[in-house]
Parts: C-alpha cells; sequence; structure tokens
C-alpha cells in the first residue's frame, strides 16, 4: 500500500535508528556548515528538516587512497616539477625533437577527410568497425596470409560488406589494455585454472590486467640484469616448466621496459617449446613499426607463430605507432585452427565486451581504416613511422656516445644500442632511479625504464650526466 | 630429443602440415554466444531486403527521414577539434573539464555537492562503463552486497552485474495491467529488501517501459530509501530526452540530493547528444567530504586502469567544447528538446492512427509513456508476425523505439500493429 506521510509519521519513522543511519559528525567547521546549508536551505517544508539530518552514512567510508599508477603517475609528478631542466621519460608517448607530443601528418589527413565527409556517429556493432578489423588483421599478420583470407559477402540491396575472416576472430578493443583485458577474460572463462606467465619484468599493467580479470599468473625468466641483456636459458627453462597448455606472454617486438627482443633464432627456438608443451602464445603488440622502422619487420614474430599453424592470441594497439594515444584504439586477434572455432570465439569476445562498455569508440577506428586502408596514406604512413623510430634510433647512439665519453670506470654502456623500440633498460635501481629524479629531475619509472621517445637529443649529455652519477655514486 | 624436436618442428612449420598439432582447437568447448537480444535485431534488419522495412529497435535517435542525426553543435565542435588538439593519453579519470560539466546537468549548475568537491567522478564509456565500474566498484569495497534491479530493465543491466559478480535481485516496477508503473509492490519490495540494500533505478525515460514514477512517487522512493538506509544508483541515459528539458529530467535525482542521499549515478551522452559510437559518459558517487570522494575517486581509476587504462578523447572534447560554450550550449539544448518534440509528436500519431483503425484496445500508453521507448504490450509472438509479416524490427518484449518512428511510416506501422493486435 503506498503511505501518504505525514509530517508527523516521518519525524516516528525516522527516530527509529538503523544500521546504516547514524548522526552525520560536525567535523570542521567547513564541513557541518556546507552540510547544514546543503540540507536546510533546499529543503522544502519544515517537516523534512528533521528528516534530513539524519544523514545516511557512507557505504564507502572504509575505502583508502589508491596507490597512484607507477607509469601514469610519473606524468603528473613531472608537471606538478617547476625545475627548468626537467625532462619527462615516464610514459611511453612519442616526442619530437623539441619535445612536443606529435600528431601524424596521415592522422590529420585522415581526420579532415571524415570531417569532409560527414560521417555519422551511430553505434559500432558489439565487434567494432569492420573496415578496421579488416585492415588491422591484415597489417599484423601480411595480406598473403591464408589464415586472413577474407570472403566477401555482398548481402544484396544494401550491398553491405560483411567481412569474415577465416580463421581469426578479430574485434576491435580498447587499445592494447582493452584487448588485453577481452583476451584476460576469455581465458578466465574457457580456461578456469590456466595460468598465464608473464615476463620479468614486464609492462606494470599486465598485472592489474591479469588480477582484475582473475587469471593467475606467474612470471619466465626474462632480464639478466649481469647481461642487462636476455636470459635466454632462464626463459627457455621457465617455459618448459609451466604446466602443459599456459599462455604466454610474449611481447611481438620493442618489449616493454627492457627493449630488449630474442632473436629471430631464439624466436624459433621459443615456439619450439610452447609447442613441445601445448602452450598457447599470447602477443602483445604496442609498437609494430617503432621498433626497427618496418611494420612488416616488426610483425616477424607473431608471422614466424602464424605460419607453424600455432592458434595464437594477438593483442594490438595504435597508441603509439599511429598516436592516437587517447584515442583507444587496438584490437584482439585470436587465431584459431578452424574457421568454425573463429566464428564461436568471436561471438563470445562479444558477449565479455558488451558488460563492460557494449561496443567501441568509433573515432580511432575510422581514422586507421582510413591511414591503413588508403595506398597513398598508408604510404606516407610507413615514412612517417619510419621517421619517428629513426629519431629515437639517433639519440639512442648520441645517448650512448655521451655515456661513453663520460664514463670513467669502464663500464660498458653499449646495451643501450643493442636494446630496441621506445625504451631503454638502464639497469639503475629504484634508489638510483629515485636519484634521476630527486636530483636530476629526470623523471622515470623506478624499474630503471627511460623513454628514448621523450628524449631530445639536446638533452642527452644532460641524461648522461645523470645517469653516470646515479649509476656509480648511489646504490 | 633434440633431432626430435627439430623434425617435428620442420615438419610444423611447412605449411602442408600446418594445423598438424593442433587440428583439435582449444576453442572447441566454446559454444556460439546467444545474439544480443537489442543489437541482434539491428544485425536482421540490415540483412532484410523489403522496401517496408522499419527499425524500432535499438534505442538511436532518427530524423523524420529515419535518417541517423549528429547534431550542428557537435559537427562545429567536431569542426574546432579536427586536426588540432594532440592526442595524448587523457588522465585515467578523463577529461576533468567533461566531467564538471556533466556533473552540472546531474546536480546543478549551483550544486553545493560539486563546491565542496563531494563528488567522485570519471569518465566512463558512454552509460555501459559507467555501470560496469560501479558494478565493479560495488564488488571490491561492498562484497556482501547485491543489486536491486527492476523489472524489466535494459537488458545489459544483467550483463553488467552479473560479469562483476555481483549477485541480483529484482524488485517489481512495471504493471502489465496498466502498462504503467506497478508502485505499490515496488514500495513493498523497496520496504521488505534488508536494509542498505543497492538499488537501481532509471533516473528518467524507464527503458525500455517509458514509465516512470511521478513526482510524488519519486518523493515517496525517496523517504523510503532513506527510512531503510538503502542505496540508491541512478541509470541516467536520457537526460533531456524525456520531457525535453534537462532540469525537469533530473528531478528524481534531486529529490533524493535534497534528501540527503549520498548516490551514485551513471551518465551517458549517446542519445542526448547523439554521440553513440563515441562512449562518452561519466560515473559519478557521492561521498560524506572531499576526503573520501578522492580516495573513492582513486579506486574507481584504479579498475579502469586494467580494463581500458584511460577513455577515449575525442567524444569528451565534444562534449567539453559544447557545454562550456554558452552559445553551443544554447544550440545544444535547443537541439535536445528538438530530438524529444518530435519523439512526443510521433507518439501522438502512432496512437490517433490505432485509434483510428478502430482498435477496440487501448493505447493510452503510448502517450502516458516518456523518452525513447514504448513499451507496447505486444507478445513475443506478436512482435515475431511484425518482422516476419511486415519487417518491422524490434525488441520481442514488444519495446518500440519511437524515435525510429518518422511521419511517413508510422500509418504503416499502426496498420501492423492493428493487424497483429486485433482479435480474430
Amino acid at each position: 500500500m503506498a503511505m501518504s506521510a505525514t509530517p508527523a509519521t516521518l519525524n516516528v519513522l525516522l527516530s527509529f535508528p538503523s544500521p546504516n543511519q547514524r548522526r552525520l559528525h560536525l567535523g570542521t567547521s567547513n564541513q557541518s556548515s556546507s552540510f547544514l546549508r546543503t540540507h536546510l536551505v533546499n529543503t522544502k517544508s519544515f517537516s523534512r528538516t528533521t528528516m534530513t539530518v539524519a544523514v545516511n552514512a557512507s557505504r564507502f567510508e572504509n575505502i583508502t587512497m589508491a596507490p597512484p599508477d607507477p607509469i601514469l603517475g610519473v606524468s603528473e609528478a613531472f608537471k606538478a616539477d617547476t625545475h627548468e631542466m626537467k625532462l619527462n621519460l615516464g610514459v611511453g608517448a612519442y616526442r619530437t625533437e623539441d619535445l612536443q607530443p606529435y600528431v601524424l601528418n596521415v592522422v590529420k589527413k585522415a581526420e579532415n577527410l571524415m570531417l569532409e565527409r560527414g560521417d555519422n556517429k551511430e553505434y559500432l556493432p558489439i565487434e567494432g568497425l569492420a573496415a578496421f578489423n579488416k585492415v588491422t588483421a591484415e597489417l599484423l599478420f601480411g595480406t598473403d596470409n591464408q589464415i586472413i583470407l577474407q570472403k566477401k559477402k555482398r548481402k544484396s540491396v544494401i550491398d553491405v560488406c560483411v567481412f569474415c575472416s577465416l580463421k581469426v576472430a578479430t574485434i576491435q578493443g580498447l587499445s592494447g589494455t582493452g584487448s588485453l583485458r577481452l583476451a584476460a577474460a576469455l581465458i578466465e572463462r574457457y580456461f578456469p585454472g590456466a595460468k598465464v606467465l608473464i615476463s620479468s619484468p614486464t609492462w606494470g599493467n599486465h598485472k592489474n590486467i591479469f588480477n582484475d580479470a582473475r587469471v593467475q599468473w606467474s612470471e619466465y625468466r626474462y632480464y639478466d640484469p649481469n647481461t642487462v641483456g636476455l636470459d635466454f636459458n632462464g626463459m627457455i627453462a621457465d617455459i618448459k616448466a609451466a604446466p602443459d597448455g599456459s599462455f604466454i606472454l610474449l611481447h611481438g617486438c620493442a618489449h616493454n621496459p627492457t627493449g630488449i627482443d630474442p632473436t629471430p633464432e631464439q624466436w624459433e627456438i621459443i615456439a619450439d617449446v610452447i609447442q613441445e608443451k601445448n602452450h598457447i602464445p599470447f602477443f602483445d603488440v604496442a609498437y609494430q613499426g617503432f621498433a626497427s622502422g618496418s611494420l612488416d619487420t616488426d610483425a616477424s614474430s607473431v608471422r614466424l607463430f602464424a605460419a607453424r599453424g600455432m592458434e595464437l592470441l594477438v593483442a594490438q594497439s595504435y597508441s603509439k605507432n599511429l598516436g592516437l594515444y587517447a584515442e583507444r584504439i587496438g584490437a584482439i586477434n585470436v587465431v584459431c585452427s578452424t574457421a568454425d572455432a573463429a566464428t564461436r570465439v568471436k561471438s563470445q569476445l562479444k558477449r565479455l565486451a558488451r558488460p563492460m562498455y557494449s561496443n567501441p569508440p568509433v573515432h580511432g577506428a575510422r581514422i586507421v581504416a582510413n591511414v591503413v586502408g588508403n595506398p597513398e596514406l598508408f604510404s606516407e604512413w610507413k615514412d612517417e613511422m619510419e621517421m619517428m623510430a629513426g629519431r629515437i634510433k639517433s639519440v639512442r647512439q648520441k645517448l650512448y656516445s655521451s655515456l661513453c665519453t663520460k664514463e670513467k670506470t669502464g663500464k660498458d654502456w653499449s646495451f643501450i644500442l643493442k636494446q630496441i623500440g621506445m625504451f631503454s633498460f638502464t639497469g639503475l635501481n629504484k634508489a638510483q632511479s629515485d636519484n634521476m629524479t630527486n636530483k636530476w629531475h629526470v623523471y622515470m619509472t623506478k624499474d630503471g625504464r627511460i623513454s628514448l621517445a621523450g628524449l631530445s637529443s639536446a638533452k642527452c649529455e644532460y641524461l648522461a650526466d645523470a645517469i653516470i652519477d646515479s649509476y656509480h655514486n648511489v646504490s | 630429443m633434440a633431432l626430435r624436436t627439430m623434425i617435428s618442428g620442420r615438419a610444423v612449420r611447412s605449411g602442408a602440415a600446418m594445423g598438424a598439432r593442433s587440428i583439435s582447437s582449444w576453442w572447441r568447448n566454446v559454444e556460439p554466444a546467444p545474439k544480443d537480444p537489442i543489437l541482434g535485431v539491428t544485425e536482421a534488419f540490415l540483412a532484410d531486403p523489403s522496401p517496408n522495412k522499419v527499425n524500432v529497435g535499438v534505442g538511436a535517435y532518427r530524423d523524420d527521414d529515419g535518417k541517423p542525426v549528429v547534431l550542428e553543435c557537435v559537427r562545429e565542435a567536431e569542426r574546432r577539434i579536427a586536426g588540432n588538439l594532440n592526442m595524448e593519453y587523457l588522465p585515467m579519470g578523463g577529461s576533468m573539464n567533461m566531467v564538471e560539466e556533466t556533473l552540472k546537468l546531474a546536480y546543478g549548475e549551483n550544486s553545493e555537492l560539486i563546491k565542496d568537491k563531494r563528488i567522485a567522478a570519471i569518465q566512463a564509456l558512454s552509460g555501459t562503463g559507467a555501470c560496469r565500474i560501479f558494478a565493479d566498484f560495488q564488488r571490491r569495497f561492498r562484497p556482501e552486497s547485491q543489486i536491486y534491479i527492476p523489472v524489466p530493465t535494459w537488458s545489459n543491466h544483467h550483463n553488467i552485474w552479473r560479469d562483476a559478480q555481483v549477485p541480483q535481485r529484482t524488485f517489481h516496477y512495471y504493471h502489465p495491467e496498466s502498462k504503467g508503473l506497478d508502485f505499490a509492490s515496488m514500495m513493498d519490495d523497496i520496504k521488505n529488501a534488508p536494509n542498505g540494500s543497492f538499488f537501481l533505478l532509471h533516473a528518467c525515460a524507464h527503458n525500455p517501459t517509458g514509465v516512470d514514477p511521478s513526482e510524488e512517487q519519486w518523493r515517496e522512493i525517496s523517504y523510503q530509501f532513506k527510512a531503510k538506509g538503502h542505496f540508491a544508483f541512478f541509470d541516467m541515459a536520457y537526460q533531456g530526452f524525456a520531457s525535453g528539458d534537462p532540469e525537469k529530467d533530473a528531478k528524481s535525482i534531486r529529490i533524493f540530493l535534497e534528501d540527503g542521499h549520498l548516490i551514485g549515478c551513471s551518465q551517458s551522452y549517446a542519445k542526448n547528444m547523439g554521440l553513440y559510437g563515441q562512449r562518452v559518459g561519466c560515473l559519478s558517487v557521492v561521498c560524506e567530504d572531499e576526503k573520501q570522494a578522492v580516495a573513492v575517486k582513486s579506486q574507481l581509476q584504479q579498475l579502469a586502469r586494467p580494463m581500458y587504462s584511460n577513455p577515449p578523447v575525442h567524444g569528451a572534447l565534444i562534449v567539453s567544447i559544447i557545454l562550456s560554450d554558452p552559445d553551443l550550449k544554447k544550440l545544444w539544448l535547443k537541439e535536445v528538446k528538438g530530438m524529444a518534440d518530435r519523439i512526443i509528436g510521433m507518439r501522438t500519431a502512432l496512437r490517433e492512427n490505432l485509434e483510428s483503425l478502430g482498435s477496440s484496445l487501448s493505447w493510452e500508453h503510448i502517450t502516458n509513456q516518456i523518452g525513447m521507448f514504448c513499451y507496447s504490450g505486444m507478445t513475443p509472438e506478436q512482435v515475431d508476425r511484425l518482422t516476419n509479416e511486415f519487417h518491422i524490427y524490434m525488441t520481442r518484449n514488444g519495446r518500440i523505439s519511437m524515435a525510429g518512428v518518422t511521419t511517413k511510416n508510422v500509418a504503416y506501422l499502426a496498420n501492423a500493429i492493428h493487424d497483429v493486435t486485433k482479435s480474430p
């Protein structure tokens, strides 16, 4: 029965204490006056005054402050620093020699095209923009790859082409993070108890993703601090020791944070071991084009595995190579041994995405589809890609030279040249990294990772000084 | 051992033997997922070759020609953005400017809560994303809690709280006989729920029924919530779309705020700014004080980081530009009213058409209900007939998206509905 509440009734009912009601503690005068202001000024009838004083206690009283994100938190700290020599080598976002963010020319052109066309903003299907899914798979696997032979189904009058990939389930994801998360959710649902092996070290957010997706993970050896290179034997041993049917998370190229990639020969052996153990390779490809400057070369590890007929998972991101960071554009690809499996897997990926965000954002997908799908723009992109990767290679070289010049105790810094991609693992420990920040105002992550994308050749000397000082004078 | 490895390795490497080792896929036990009941309708519609086909399925606004609409204010905002700004990562909490403007819409231009910084808020992936982060947040910090969901509701609500692993309960909402609100049963459910329960409420323009409580009813609901110490989570996906006036559409929330509730709220710009595919929205949680708001916001970000790191910028920029520019904002308000008015006009037209066809049934509910949807009361079988015989696409619960009704198809639609609902 709907009760018509009289003021008297209201008061009576509300004097009865219930677990979640308590008088708000009027602490600071600010709080109390604002509270009173909120509740007394805005109340309509006098009788309601009594009712509003007993405010429900927040359900979330016990919530503590989350720790700052180790990577994204760095930029925030950098912004707050006023020192003139400050240098942000934290997050992996490409900067020009003037240390400005860079919007690729092809992206500007694509956006203008889109504006002229007056594209609408309708929902994408859950799996994302079909044109994007097509080009992203081709970019990754190569256009000739058998696994992505495309069947064009013409849908009669409307002439809608539905591209269905033969053996790859590709769906647009929220950049690399979102694509990894979908894959993790798929693993959790269909491989309960399966473990993911991640490299030690790896990108900080990998653990968060698997934790939140409730997927168990463990580490395989990767970085050897003694050589500042790859601990290949350790890596192979750990992959072999994992229970059969584990997922092995591999960085397709330009390993983050170390910059240390296996050689092609090493990749073959890794593939051998994975096959022996019936593991599933799971690639994170966030830097295609950024490692060597060539999109094809950087995809060779993935293509090697695919060519063996292995089933694999591949997460892609266009944050760095197309500079589309904030547009959140990427994809999750699941290569299956049968077309039927791919269809089913795709449907389940959609089912995981729907309660996460319903359908992915359209803008970035259109940009990629326009750039990669247009031969002229694609060619221009390749040039810009080479330019960006080239700048990084050259600051790498310059940093190395500066270090050699300033090095007085014969330490070998050549590992810097052997590393590839946006990052360099300096080998500095936490205390030394802190010194970089506190004394030299160089912002980096505590694992000793510096983003060369944020380094200008003008600042190489300064950085070399900072590194030498931190390495030798701090322990 | 090495030789065997080499041989098997080589054999597998050759294209001819492709798949030899993995003929049985890892994914054997993956069944095909059922089609999404809402988005699947559009797929079916697109595949239909009939020239008479009508899509009144998904809730996306169409103009009187049945075309998608990009608002003028949006086009202008985009012109200002295109090719200019860089695309650096937004902070995990998204565009603060966008969030601030968005909070004003829900909480009031001069809201004390905003001034006192008591609202923990982040940019979210439209309404879905906001609900999902909240559901995950609820699971993490109130693991013993459940969510009470109205019957019926947007189908994806169930998916969201389920995937977040929050147990669900239901409460009465829709009254099939009157095609209105089952207020009495709803109040009973509210009273009978354990104290301190979490409830999902649609702030305005309930989806799928279009049935909203009256202002008086909202006041009673709020009062009862106070008595029981319940938590109210508002999903507001249609602010501006219900009555044409965003302030009016936020009334339910304002009532709760006046009564001192510490609410949660999901806001979406998909419909009211036509930014569907851009995925722009906001999640907010009202806290006791600024310190708590900071802590809660940090935890919301912590949930977003392993899901997508940071939200997409494009749509957020559009919203910011529009809401921060008085002229653009005025234009937006005018355009929203225009959309709402067209829908209200179509409701009247549909009802009048049905009545003039001599239908013996009551079609009052078409004009009583509000927002994008009309819960027609048709059965799944009747809906199937509409689709199979008349090429009219809608969800099988009888929900008609009024946004898909135009002056050109309303007569056809009325005719078809009359045909399948009249007594034989």
